[in-house]
């Protein structure tokens, strides 16, 4: 029998914020791609269609109980790490990295996949235990094997930005469980040292662009051209912006993929900062709202699953606001509901799909 | 427990927050503390990537001759936001250069919509003297500016267009495939033939020049140069001179010719008639030409060695008599009489010579296509063993050319008309078959391969047009090796008495190729009339001149050569052409008498027995 309940609690204000940004960001891809001559069908009616696609999938996420997922959680690690180890072998090479299995219509990417299947693991396994005293090292181990695995094989791919923010989303749920004082002393000493001893480990083109991060004047027309045009193109905004579709960085080309990783160059160029801090509350708001799910979820399962996407959705407007604003390196990580790109706007939407799955419910138990 | 761990999300929250206010204190340090300094910079950047198209590979016969090729085109183009007075300029351009102002001003219309800072094109292809003229004249003409872009170049015309294919503009749904990452829209790809199938080795990595531009766009000097690397190089099995002497062979008539190498299954000439120009394609077709030759009824856009599918007529013949003598059913001293028809399963069926052959053996019966002999083989033989020795010879199945879109013809049997008809296999069907009528289809290609395959003893080769792929440097990236595809066991006697008959076809008296022989090398063959249309009794009654063109016979010749150690086997279809041994025999005998160095010998007009 369906619950009247579910309508009642269903999260109509978040799910309008959602839509909100969504459409702020279709506006500014609209703005970005303004000055293409070709593509008879525009990238921001591409996204608009993604957007669609991705709300379908986030309602029909709501309609079972997210507490089934609990029981799925391993066959979905085990299938996602099996997709990961698939593209190892037989994925598809392009720009000089295997992270696509070509299905005719679309190219999946099992590293995106993995970034929501890791958060309803944790949330499973973290959700059947509970460490009155904190949890230590050794209850940590299992844990930490499951972030390692798809870790190393998204870093063999070779794709950093994706890697790490796998660990990202991983650590804040850890984090989030409850941790002993002296291991996440141990954890933060450890994480300190990481960069020293990860070093060797990458790849030189990595190594260029966090040596460039750290003084991009160093090759202006080279790979530093990404931060230096963005950083122009943020900065000439103002306070007031240059105006919708009157951008010159974004409208004169002079901005390198400002549909995908730069779109938001693109928005603070043209709106200035006063758009800026507008836009940034907003995605402020989604995150804190976020909490507030998983503050008000009914069980653990559903407070975990609640912060891992939470976790998902903010350490990638973060990851992607500071590169574009010259605070970190240029991984490649996609701001969400903002940049183009239909694998992206169907992660954040399962992500969506699942708070308000979360929400609905939490008077159920 | 929920209470325990409020305290969580206030951090959490506190730490969102925080962060939040660390992006906001350093966009506030962006774009109101430093906000001037990046004003100015914006101002003075002129920095921009243009890409630089990449030359596509050239592409050469076996013996080094250059067949595609690229030249510069000087493309014409305008800033318009640099252009004050267009009139004024359109004029100086006429005066100049001879360029009509109408065209430059629907050019320039074109263009309209795009940015005003973006260079469009005003003309293409000028040519060097034009280029030289405007570029003297830069001076007087603010605004405009000449491009250079690798153009597609056939230094040999319409040669073997079918086989080299045409260029044309990327299409939007191609673009969304993974296949064509990394193109733009506006480039030119491969949509046929070779250009289509090498696409990858042939199209090379674009480039890009990063230049410095002043602040209405104008450029003013480049930066850094990444250049392009240039497609890779391929070498065909083709040799350009034949290719020639096959296209003029064929004079206005339609069809398709194929030679190929019986001990490797090279491809050394590849025909199709009508043809096109592909360089009319390299720039991007118009629109009228396009329809013009979409239209046309007789597909000049269509590879027929690949794509036609014919019946093969008397040809077939051969496929018959294997088979027959393969089972030991039947001896080649076999007789049959031959009246003009004959009834098998209470059907007449009509041979097409009135009066008959009389007592006919299986060297007659090649020699002077008799159909009423293979009727009666046929009929005995079975539609079964018949299909099965089609089959092993190639036929009924691609053939595995390197060449897209190929068709696989038609070899019936009983299952598949079973399937397609949802009816049993009935005999007159295989007496129909046994002279390749009825059923039967077969692309020019198919039937070039089994005459090779009988030329060469049994072996079935993938034939080929790719010998080798090259990088610029000369680095092989690709080597073509003969690949066998099937071999079919014969002993000496059966091959020697086809093989034999087959020369009967050509060098005797009363043979239905007796008139396209050679002086000084001898020429095996078989005669080939493919009805198009079954007009009862339309051999007896009306002559076939009088008979519509779309409605003529189509005429076929399979040939191998020098008899005795074969080299080349050749397949032509003449369509329309009413009798093989009148239209397309002597376009094998011309091609056969240049690739041999041999002579024609005059016309013998009482002995020849033409007509099949």
């Amino acid at each position: 029998m369906f619950d009247r309940r579910l309508l009642t609690h269903f999260d109509w204000f978040f799910i309008l914020l959602i839509l909100l940004v969504a459409a702020i960001g279709i506006l500014n891809l609209f703005s970005a791609t303004f000055s293409w001559s070709f593509a008879a069908r525009a990238i921001h009616q591409k996204q608009i269609f993604w957007l669609l696609i991705g709300l379908s999938i986030a309602f029909l996420l709501c309609l079972f109980d997210y507490r089934h997922l609990k029981h799925w959680a391993w066959s979905l690690y085990i299938g996602s790490v099996l997709l990961l180890g698939w593209v190892q072998l037989f994925g598809k090479v392009s720009m000089g990295a295997r992270r696509w299995i070509d299905l005719g219509f679309f190219n999946l990417q099992p590293s995106e996949v993995i970034k929501v299947v890791i958060v309803i693991t944790l949330a499973g396994y973290f959700s059947n235990r509970s460490y009155p005293q904190g949890c230590g090292l050794p209850q940590l181990a299992v844990p930490f094997l499951l972030l390692a695995v798809p870790f190393l094989l998204i870093l063999r791919q070779p794709d950093l930005g994706t890697a790490l923010l796998v660990v990202f989303i991983g650590v804040t749920l850890i984090l989030f469980v409850r941790i002993r004082f002296r291991t996440l002393l141990f954890l933060i000493m450890a994480g300190a040292l990481t960069p020293w001893v990860g070093w060797a480990f990458l790849k030189d083109y990595q190594k260029t662009r966090i040596q460039i991060f750290l003084d991009p004047e160093s090759d202006p027309l080279g790979a530093g051209y990404h931060i230096i045009q963005s950083k122009i193109a943020v900065g000439s905004g103002g306070f007031w912006g240059r105006g919708f579709l009157h951008g010159p960085q974004s409208q004169l080309s002079f901005l390198p993929e400002r549909h995908t990783d730069f779109a938001f160059s693109v928005f603070a160029e043209e709106w200035g900062f006063a758009g800026c801090t507008v836009l940034l509350a907003l995605y402020c708001l989604i995150i804190v709202w976020g909490i507030y799910i998983a503050y008000r979820a009914s069980d653990k399962f559903g407070r975990y699953l609640a912060v891992g996407v939470i976790g998902m959705l903010f350490w990638h407007v973060v990851i992607n606001l500071g590169m574009v604003i010259g605070l970190l390196p240029v991984v490649g990580v996609p701001l969400p509901l903002f940049s183009y790109g239909g694998t992206n706007m169907v992660t954040t939407m399962i992500g969506v799909g699942l708070l308000m799955n979360v929400s609905m419910r939490r008077f159920m138990f | 427990m929920m209470i325990a761990g409020k305290n969580r999300f206030f951090i959490l929250t506190g730490g969102v927050v925080g962060i939040f206010l660390v992006l906001l204190l350093r966009l506030w340090n962006l774009q109101v503390i430093d906000s001037h300094r990046y004003r100015v910079q914006a101002e003075d950047n002129r920095i921009r990537y243009v890409p630089i198209h990449p030359p596509r590979g050239p592409v050469f016969d076996r013996n080094g001759e250059l067949l595609v090729g690229n030249r510069p085109a000087f493309n014409l183009m305008a800033l318009p936001r640099e252009v004050e007075d267009r009139e004024l300029l359109f004029s100086r351009l006429a005066a100049l250069a001879g360029l009509d102002p109408a065209t430059l001003e629907k050019n320039w219309q074109k263009g309209r919509r795009q940015p005003r800072y973006l260079p469009l094109m005003l003309a293409n292809d000028v040519g060097w003297d034009r280029m030289e003229l405007i570029e003297e004249n830069a001076v007087d003409l603010t605004g405009v500016f000449i491009e250079v872009q690798p153009v597609r170049f056939y230094p040999h015309g319409d040669l073997a267009a079918h086989a080299l294919g045409y260029l044309g503009q990327v299409a939007e749904e191609e673009l969304q495939k993974s296949d064509f990452e990394g193109y733009r829209a506006g480039d030119f790809i491969g949509k046929s033939g070779l250009e289509r199938g090498l696409e990858g080795y042939l199209r090379g990595e674009p480039g890009d020049h990063l230049i410095e531009v002043d602040v209405k766009g104008k450029k003013l000097r480049i930066l850094r140069t990444r250049e392009p690397k240039p497609g890779r190089q391929v070498h065909l099995t083709l040799d350009w001179q034949l290719q020639q002497a096959v296209e003029n062979a064929f004079g206005n008539e339609a069809g398709g010719a194929v030679v190929v190498d019986v001990r490797n299954g090279e491809i050394l000439a590849m025909v199709s008639r009508p043809g096109f120009n592909p360089a009319h394609f390299a720039q991007g077709i118009s629109e009228t030409e396009w329809l013009q030759l979409l239209r046309d009824p007789r597909f000049p856009l269509s590879n027929k060695v690949v794509h036609g599918q014919y019946p093969p007529g008397s040809t077939f013949k051969i496929v018959t008599a294997l088979a027959a003598l393969k089972s030991g059913l039947i001896q080649p001293d076999r007789q049959v009489f031959c009246p003009g028809e004959i009834t098998l399963g209470n059907r007449r069926f009509r041979c097409w010579k009135q009066g008959g052959h009389g007592w006919t053996d299986f060297r007659k019966a090649i020699k002077e296509s008799c159909d009423t002999w293979f009727y009666q083989i046929g009929f005995e033989v079975g539609i079964d063993r018949i299909s099965a020795m089609a089959f092993a010879l190639g036929l009924g199945q691609p053939t595995g050319v390197d060449l897209g879109g190929e068709k696989g013809g038609l070899i019936p049997t009983r299952e598949w008309k079973r399937k397609a008809f949802r009816e049993e296999w009935v005999d007159g069907e295989t007496v129909n078959a046994s002279i390749g009528q009825g059923f039967v289809l077969t692309t020019p290609l198919q039937l070039a391969v089994m005459t090779a395959a009988v030329a060469n003893g049994g072996t079935v080769y993938r034939p080929h047009l790719v010998a080798r792929v090259e990088d610029p440097s000369g680095e092989i990236l690709f080597q073509e090796t003969p690949t066998v595809r099937s071999r079919v066991e014969f002993n000496d006697r059966q091959l020697r008495a086809v093989r034999e008959a087959l020369v009967a076809v050509v060098n005797e008296r009363r043979g239905t190729a007796w008139n396209s022989r050679l002086v000084g090398v001898q020429v095996a063959g078989k005669t080939g009339t493919a009805q198009v249309v079954k007009l009862k009794e339309k051999n007896l009654q009306t002559p076939n001149q009088e008979i519509p063109y779309r409605f003529r016979d189509h005429a076929l010749f399979v040939a191998y050569a020098p008899a005795e150690k074969p080299e080349i086997a050749m397949a032509v279809v003449v369509e329309h052409g009413m009798h093989g041994s009148r239209a397309a025999a002597p376009l094998c005998q011309a091609v056969f008498a240049r690739y041999f160095g041999a002579t024609i010998p005059p016309r013998d007009e009482q002995s020849g027995l033409e007509g099949d």
